[in-house]
C-alpha cells in the first residue's frame, strides 16, 4: 500500500463526472476527488415564509423553556414531598420528583433543541473548508530545540561535573519519599494483618486488635434477634442465621454488642441447618455437628459474599454474588462456581441448658484467601 | 505521499461560494468591541480566540457519541456539587429517624443516613441524586460507544494515537470513578460490592493481605473505607479526569477533527462548519439536550434506590447483587472462572480463580485497547498522517477484531447477569454460566469469521454498484419476453465515497528485500511481520479503478447488442 | 399507505419500528400479566369431603392415604408424603395455584387460575390435619401488616429472606433452574404459610426460629414496601444495576443518539 498510493491525485487527475473518457490512454490510475456537491438551499434559504417559519418555531422552543422554569418553581415551592401522583406506565411515584424532573428536562430541552433547530435552519448551511497544515514542526524548528537543549546543558556544565548529575537525580528520586512514606505507613495500624484474618469471634471474643483471645463456649444466637436457641428448635428442613453470644446489639433499642459490631460480625457470621444424619456423607461433618445439626460459616471462601442461599431438599447454599455452589451433605465442598474451598465447619454441641454452644473456634480462617493462609 | 500533494479538484470552492463580506461594524460590534478590546489589552487574546471561533467541525451524528460523555461528565461535576453539600461520608453509627418508615429505627451509618435524607427530605434531592447516577451510567456508556467509533473508523491512526491513550486512559479511570461513588451511599448492595472487592484485594499474590489492610485501614469493613473512597470520588479522580479530559479535548483542537471520507473531503482538509456561530449553537445546544434527556429520565425513572437495599451489613445479602454495568465485565469473569485455578504450595495460597478476573482483566483490558494503535501501525508499516476516516468495512480485518473483542468483552458483562437471565428466561444458572465458558472460547473466533467475511461483501457490493449501477426495482421485459433489472449509473458524488480508499496489498519481502541475495539478519522477524501482514490484508478487496469501470462499460456496450433492453448502463 | 411505503427505508424507520414493538409487547404483557390471586378465609368442612377430594385430585401422586409415591429409582417421589404438613401447607400449595402441578417441572410455580375453591382447599386441609398434627391456618389477627412493626421487619427479612427473594422481594434464582419467586402480590396468609412450611426448596421458619411475631412484622415490612408508592420513579422490575444498565444502554443511548442524528442531519 505503500508503493501503490504515491501516484493517486496526480497531476493527471481527471474530472470524470465531467465526461466519459473513450480508450485507456487517457485512464487515470485512482477516481479523482470530485470536488464539493452543490449546495441545496433550505425552506428557510428559499422563501421568506420559511424562515419566518424557522424563526417562530425556534421562538415557540425558547418559550418553552421558559414556562419550564415557571412550572419547576412551581412544583419547587408547591409540591410536598409526600405527595404522589400515578403516571400511566409507571405507577404510583412521587409527585416532586416527577414534576421537577419533567419541568426542569422542559427548560433544558428548550434551550436545547431551540439552539439547534435555530442553527438547522436560519445559521449558514454552507459548509466551510478549512485546510489542514502538517503538524510536525520545521526541521530549522526542531533542530533549535535540540540546540537550545544542548548547549543549556553546556552552559550548565552538568556534562562536565558528571557529579552534580547523580546527585540531583539521587535527591529528586528520594524526595518522593517523605511524601509517600507517611501516607502508606499511616493507611492501616502496624500490625500483620495475617494474624486478625485467622481469628474470628468464635475464638473467644473481639478479634479485632489484634491479641488472640482464649476460646470460651459461646452460645449461637439468631441474627438479628439475638436469643439463644435450643437444639430442638432447629428442624429439619429449617435455617438459622447465627451471631456468637454478645457480638449483636439488642435489636430494638440497638445498644450493646461488640465494639467492631460490622468487622467481627464479617468474619463471624454462621449458618446453621439440622439434616438427617444419615444423609451427611463426611464423618467429621458429622462430629463437630450435634445430633445432624451443623454450622458452616456464612462468608464464601471467593470473594466474601455472604452464602446465604439454602435450599432444604437438595441441601445446596448458593452464594448470589458468584454462584459458588456448596454441598451441605458432604461437609460444604464446592460442587459448582468459581470457588475453591470448602466452607469452614464451626464445631457444635449443647450446654447444660440445652442451648446451641460452640465447641471450638473454626480451624482455618474464614472466608477469601489469602497469599499467607496455608 | 497523500499529504504531500498540494493540488487537487477536491479544494477548489464551489462556484457558487463567496468570500465573507467585510460589513462596516454597527453599534453593537462596537460595544463588543469594547470590551473585547479591554481584555485583549491585557491578555492578547483576541488572535486565539478569533482563530478558535473559526474553527471548522465535521457534522456527523457519531462525532457527537464524545460531546455525550463530555456533558454527562459535566452534569456529573455540577450535580455531585449539590450532593457534597448534605451527603456526610462517614461509617460512624446512627440510628435512623427520618421519614422513611421502613427503616426508622435501624441503625445504620451516617452515610446510609444521609443518603436517605438527600432522598426524602431535601426537596429536589432526589431528583439531583438520580440525575448524578444516570448521568455517570451515561458517560461510560458514551465513552464506550465514542470508543467503538474511533476504534471502527480508524481515527486512532497516527497522529492521533496520544489521544487515543489519554482516551483508554481516561475510560479506565470513569469506571474506577463509578465504582467509587457507587459504593458510598454505604447501602446493602454497595457494601456487599465493597465486600467483594475486599475479597479480591486480599487475593492478590504475597501481598494481598497488606494490600487489603492498608486500604480499609486495618480490619475490613472499618471506618475507613467510606472517606477515603469520598476523597478518591470527589477530588482525587475528578481532578485526574478533569486534567486528562483537557489534554484530549486540547489535541482534538490542536489535530483538528477527522473526518468522514465523501466528495470535496481530503486528507489536507475539514469539511464541516464553524464554531461561530454554528458550531457554538449545535454543540452548545447540544449540552442542553443531553442534560435534559437525563433529567427527564431521572424524573420518571428510579435508580439505584438506595432505601430498597437497607444499610449495609456483612451478614445480609440481596438476590441480584450485582455492580453497575461498567465493573460487570470484571464481576462476570469472576463467576466465570473456574475454582481450580487456586492453588495451595510450599505453604502459601495462589488464587489465580480471582486475580484474574479482577486485578489482571482491568487493567489488561484497558492496556492492550491503549496499545493497539501502536501494534497495527507497526504490522502495516503505516506512518503517514491520517485525517481522513475509514469506512469500517474497508478495514475488515480490524473491524472484525474490533467485534471480537467485543464479543470477549460482552460475555464477561453479561455472565455477571446470569442470575436475572436465569430467573428472566427461566434457565438453570448452571447452564448458562456452562454456556458463558464455553462462548468464551467459541464465539470470539466465529465473530471473527463472520463480521470479516459481512465487510468483505459489503466491499464486493461497492464494487458492484460503482460497476454496475444501482438497482433501480424497475423491471423491463424484453420483447423476446426476458426480464432484466434496469441499472442506473451512479454519480461521481456517490461514487466517490465507494472509491476513495486506499487499495491495499501485503508485505511482501520474498528475495527482493535484500539486493545483494543474503539473507537479511532479521528476517525471522521480516517474515513474522510478513504473516502478519498477509493475515491483515490477506482478503483485501480493493477499490475499483477508473480503468475497471472502463472495462465495465466496453463489456456492457458488448451485452447491449444482445439485451437491448437493459439500458440503464450506457 | 404509499407515503408509508416510501419512507421505510428512511434511518428512523427501524428505530420506530422497534420502539413500536416494544410498546405492543409491554401493552400485551399489561394485559395477561399475572395478577394476584384472592382468597377469602376458610371455612370448616367435613374431613370426610377433603377425603373424597384428596382422592380424586391429589392421590395419584401423594398416594390413597398422602403418604407420599415414589417413582422409577428410588430417590424421585413422584409426590413427598402430606403426613404432617399440615393445613397450613395445603392452604399455601392450593391456595396460590401450585397444586396440583400441572407439568412436573423442577419448581410448582404461582398460578393465576385457583382451580379449587376456598371451600374446597379447606376441607381437603381438614383431610391432611386430620392424618397428623401440623402447622394450622394462621388467623386473620396473625397475619394483620397493620399490627406489625415494618421496621423490625425490614432487618429481619434482609438477613433471613433478601438473599433468596431479594431486598425489595423481586426473587432471585437458585441452582438448577429453581427460583426464589417474586413476593409481590401474594396475601399476607400465604406468606405467613410459606414461611411455617417451608414450600420446595424453601427452609421451614417455624416459630422457633421466626416467632409468630417476626412473621408479621415481616409480613408488615413486605406490604409497606410492596404498597409505597415508588418515590424515584419506574422501578426497573426492582432488579438493580442490570436493569438500570439495560435502560441506559438501550433507551437512554437510543433517545440520545436519535438527537444527535437530528442534529447532524441537513434541514428541509
Amino acid at each position: 500500500m505503500n508503493e501503490q498510493d504515491s501516484t493517486e491525485f496526480g497531476a493527471t487527475a481527471v474530472r470524470l463526472d465531467q465526461g466519459h473518457i473513450e480508450g485507456h490512454g487517457g485512464i487515470p490510475e485512482r477516481f479523482a476527488n470530485p470536488g464539493l456537491p452543490a449546495h441545496t438551499p433550505r425552506m428557510a434559504d428559499l422563501s421568506d415564509a420559511g424562515a419566518k417559519r424557522a424563526e417562530r418555531q425556534v421562538v415557540a422552543l425558547f418559550t418553552l423553556s421558559i414556562l419550564g422554569t415557571v412550572a419547576f418553581l412551581a412544583s419547587y415551592f408547591l409540591i410536598g414531598l409526600d405527595r404522589t401522583i400515578f403516571i400511566p406506565g409507571i405507577g404510583e411515584m412521587g409527585a416532586s420528583n416527577a414534576a421537577l424532573g419533567v419541568s426542569m428536562a422542559l427548560t433544558l430541552l428548550g434551550i436545547g433543541f431551540g439552539a439547534v433547530h435555530w442553527a438547522k435552519t436560519l445559521m449558514p448551511d454552507e459548509e466551510v473548508v478549512e485546510m489542514r497544515h502538517p503538524l510536525r514542526s520545521s526541521d530549522e524548528a526542531r533542530q533549535a530545540v535540540v540546540t537550545t537543549l544542548t548547549d543549556g546543558g553546556e552552559a550548565s556544565q552538568i556534562t562536565r561535573r558528571p557529579m552534580i548529575k547523580y546527585t540531583l537525580g539521587g535527591a529528586l528520586g528520594l524526595m518522593a519519599l517523605p511524601v509517600i512514606v507517611p501516607v502508606v505507613g499511616g493507611l492501616a495500624p502496624w500490625r500483620s494483618p495475617a494474624e486478625e484474618l485467622s481469628l474470628t469471634f468464635w475464638d473467644g471474643g473481639e478479634s479485632t486488635g489484634g491479641h488472640a483471645p482464649t476460646f470460651k463456649a459461646m452460645r449461637l444466637m439468631r441474627d438479628p434477634q439475638n436469643t439463644p436457641i435450643k437444639a430442638e428448635d432447629v428442624t429439619i428442613g429449617s435455617v438459622f442465621h447465627v451471631m456468637p453470644e454478645g457480638l449483636l446489639p439488642d435489636l430494638e433499642t440497638g445498644e450493646g454488642g461488640a465494639k467492631h459490631q460490622l468487622e467481627e460480625k464479617a468474619k463471624a457470621a454462621v449458618l446453621l441447618m439440622r439434616l438427617n444424619p444419615d444423609d451427611i456423607k463426611s464423618q467429621k461433618e458429622r462430629d463437630w455437628g450435634y445430633q445432624g445439626i451443623v454450622a458452616y460459616s456464612k462468608i464464601c471462601t471467593h470473594v466474601g459474599c455472604p452464602v446465604g442461599l439454602y435450599e432444604q431438599q437438595t441441601h445446596h447454599l448458593l452464594c448470589p454474588c458468584h454462584q459458588s455452589t456448596f454441598d451441605v451433605t458432604d461437609d460444604c465442598k464446592v460442587i459448582f462456581g468459581p470457588a475453591k474451598r470448602a466452607l469452614p465447619q464451626l464445631p457444635i454441641t449443647v450446654d447444660a441448658e440445652g442451648y446451641l454452644v460452640s465447641k471450638a473456634p473454626f480451624a482455618e480462617p474464614i472466608g477469601p484467601s489469602f497469599w499467607e493462609r496455608d | 505521499m497523500s499529504t504531500s500533494t498540494t493540488s487537487r479538484p477536491a479544494d477548489g470552492l464551489r462556484d457558487e461560494d463567496t468570500t465573507v463580506s467585510a460589513a462596516a461594524p454597527g453599534a453593537a460590534a462596537r460595544k463588543l468591541g469594547g470590551v473585547a478590546g479591554w481584555v485583549d489589552d491585557r491578555t492578547g487574546s483576541a488572535k486565539g480566540v478569533g482563530y478558535l471561533m473559526k474553527k471548522v467541525f465535521p457534522d456527523h451524528w457519531s462525532f457527537m457519541l464524545g460531546e455525550i460523555a463530555m456533558y454527562s461528565m459535566i452534569i456529573c461535576l455540577l450535580t455531585g456539587a449539590f450532593l457534597t453539600f448534605w451527603f456526610v461520608p462517614s461509617a460512624g453509627h446512627t440510628i435512623y429517624e427520618g421519614s422513611y418508615v421502613p427503616l426508622r429505627g435501624v441503625s445504620m451509618s451516617e452515610a446510609y443516613a444521609s443518603t436517605l435524607n438527600i432522598s426524602f427530605e431535601v426537596r429536589g434531592g432526589l431528583l439531583i441524586r438520580q440525575i448524578h447516577h444516570w448521568a455517570a451510567l451515561m458517560f461510560v456508556v458514551a465513552l464506550t460507544v465514542h470508543m467503538f467509533r474511533v476504534f471502527f473508523t480508524g481515527a486512532f491512526r497516527k497522529p492521533r494515537e496520544i489521544n487515543w491513550v489519554i482516551g483508554s486512559v481516561l475510560a479506565l479511570l470513569a469506571i474506577v470513578e463509578g465504582f467509587a461513588g457507587y459504593s458510598l451511599p454505604d447501602d446493602l448492595l454497595s457494601g456487599t460490592g465493597i465486600r467483594a472487592m475486599q475479597g479480591f484485594v486480599q487475593t492478590a499474590p504475597v501481598i494481598g493481605s497488606y494490600l487489603s489492610w492498608g486500604i480499609f485501614g486495618g480490619a475490613f469493613p472499618g471506618e475507613m473505607i467510606i472517606p477515603r473512597l469520598y476523597s478518591a470520588h470527589v477530588l482525587l479522580i475528578p481532578a485526574l479526569l478533569i486534567g486528562l479530559f483537557s489534554a484530549h479535548i486540547i489535541l482534538v483542537a490542536m489535530q483538528k477533527h477527522t473526518q468522514f471520507p465523501g466528495p470535496g473531503r481530503t486528507n489536507d482538509n475539514v469539511v464541516g462548519f464553524p464554531v461561530m456561530p454554528v458550531y457554538a449553537a449545535k454543540a452548545g445546544g447540544f449540552f442542553f439536550i443531553v442534560f435534559g434527556v437525563i433529567v427527564l429520565i431521572s424524573g420518571l425513572v428510579g435508580i439505584n434506590s438506595v432505601w430498597v437495599y437497607g444499610p449495609y451489613d456483612p451478614s445480609p445479602v440481596t438476590a441480584g447483587s450485582q455492580p453497575d454495568w461498567y465493573m460487570g465485565f470484571a464481576d462476570g469473569a469472576l463467576r466465570l472462572l473456574p475454582g481450580w485455578l487456586e492453588f495451595s504450595f510450599l505453604g502459601v495460597t495462589l488464587s489465580l480463580n480471582i486475580a484474574l478476573g479482577a486485578l489482571v482483566l482491568l487493567p489488561l483490558v484497558y492496556t492492550v485497547l491503549g496499545v493497539y494503535p501502536f501494534v497495527e501501525a507497526w504490522l502495516t508499516k503505516d506512518k503517514r498522517e491520517h485525517h481522513l476516516l475509514q469506512r469500517p468495512r474497508n478495514a475488515p480485518t480490524r473491524t472484525a477484531l474490533g467485534m471480537a473483542a467485543i464479543t470477549i468483552y460482552s460475555i464477561f458483562m453479561f455472565a455477571a447477569g446470569n442470575d436475572i437471565i436465569a430467573i428472566k428466561f427461566g434457565m438453570s444458572i448452571n447452564d448458562i454460566t456452562v454456556m458463558f465458558r464455553w462462548g468464551l472460547f467459541l464465539l470470539p473466533p466465529l465473530v471473527f469469521w463472520v463480521t470479516k467475511r459481512i465487510c468483505l461483501s459489503l466491499q464486493r457490493r461497492d464494487r458492484d454498484t460503482v460497476l454496475h449501477g444501482r438497482e433501480t426495482g424497475t423491471i423491463l421485459r424484453s420483447p423476446a419476453g426476458g426480464f432484466s433489472e434496469r441499472h442506473e449509473e451512479i454519480s461521481a458524488q456517490d461514487r466517490w465515497t465507494m472509491v476513495e480508499h486506499e487499495p491495499v496489498a501485503t508485505l511482501e519481502l520474498g528475495e527482493s528485500v535484500d539486493s545483494n541475495g543474503v539473507a537479511a539478519p532479521d528476517s525471522k522477524t521480516l517474515a513474522r511481520r510478513q504473516k502478519l501482514s498477509r493475515f491483515y490484508y490477506g482478503d483485501a478487496v480493493n477499490p475499483v479503478t477508473p480503468a475497471e469501470l472502463d472495462q465495465a462499460h466496453h463489456d456492457h456496450h458488448g451485452e447491449a447488442e444482445t439485451d437491448a433492453i437493459e439500458g440503464g448502463r450506457h | 399507505m404509499n407515503a408509508l411505503a416510501a419512507r421505510r427505508r428512511h434511518p428512523a424507520a427501524i428505530a420506530i419500528l422497534i420502539m413500536l414493538g416494544l410498546i405492543l409487547t409491554g401493552a400485551l404483557y399489561a394485559a395477561v400479566a399475572p395478577r394476584p390471586a384472592d382468597a377469602g378465609t376458610a371455612s370448616a368442612d367435613t374431613v370426610e369431603m377433603g377425603r373424597g377430594l384428596f382422592l380424586a385430585n391429589c392421590a395419584s401422586c401423594h398416594g390413597t392415604n398422602a403418604e407420599g409415591l415414589k417413582l422409577g429409582d428410588g430417590d424421585r417421589v413422584a409426590g413427598p408424603t402430606l403426613v404432617g404438613v399440615g393445613k397450613a401447607a395445603v392452604d399455601f400449595q392450593m391456595g396460590t395455584g401450585r397444586m396440583p402441578m400441572t407439568v412436573p417441572g423442577v419448581q410448582a410455580p404461582r398460578m393465576d387460575e385457583i382451580k379449587f375453591t376456598e371451600k374446597e382447599i379447606s376441607a381437603i386441609g381438614d383431610y391432611i390435619a386430620s392424618l397428623a398434627p401440623g402447622p394450622n391456618v394462621p388467623s386473620e389477627e396473625a397475619v394483620d401488616p397493620t399490627k406489625g412493626d415494618a421496621a423490625r421487619g425490614g432487618s429481619l427479612f434482609r438477613v433471613n429472606c433478601a438473599m433468596c427473594h431479594n431486598s425489595a422481594g423481586a426473587g432471585g434464582a437458585l441452582t438448577r433452574g429453581k427460583y426464589a419467586p417474586s413476593l409481590s402480590g401474594v396475601i399476607p396468609r400465604h406468606i405467613y404459610e410459606a414461611m411455617e412450611t417451608g414450600p420446595q426448596n424453601m427452609p421451614v421458619f417455624s416459630d422457633r426460629n421466626l416467632s409468630a411475631t417476626d412473621k408479621r412484622d415481616i409480613i408488615a415490612f413486605l406490604k409497606t414496601v410492596e404498597n409505597q408508592p415508588s418515590p424515584g420513579g419506574m422501578t426497573l422490575g426492582s432488579l438493580g444495576p442490570v436493569a438500570e444498565g439495560l435502560f441506559a444502554w438501550v433507551f437512554a443511548l437510543g433517545l440520545l443518539v436519535a438527537c444527535a442524528i437530528w442534529l447532524g442531519k441537513k434541514a428541509a
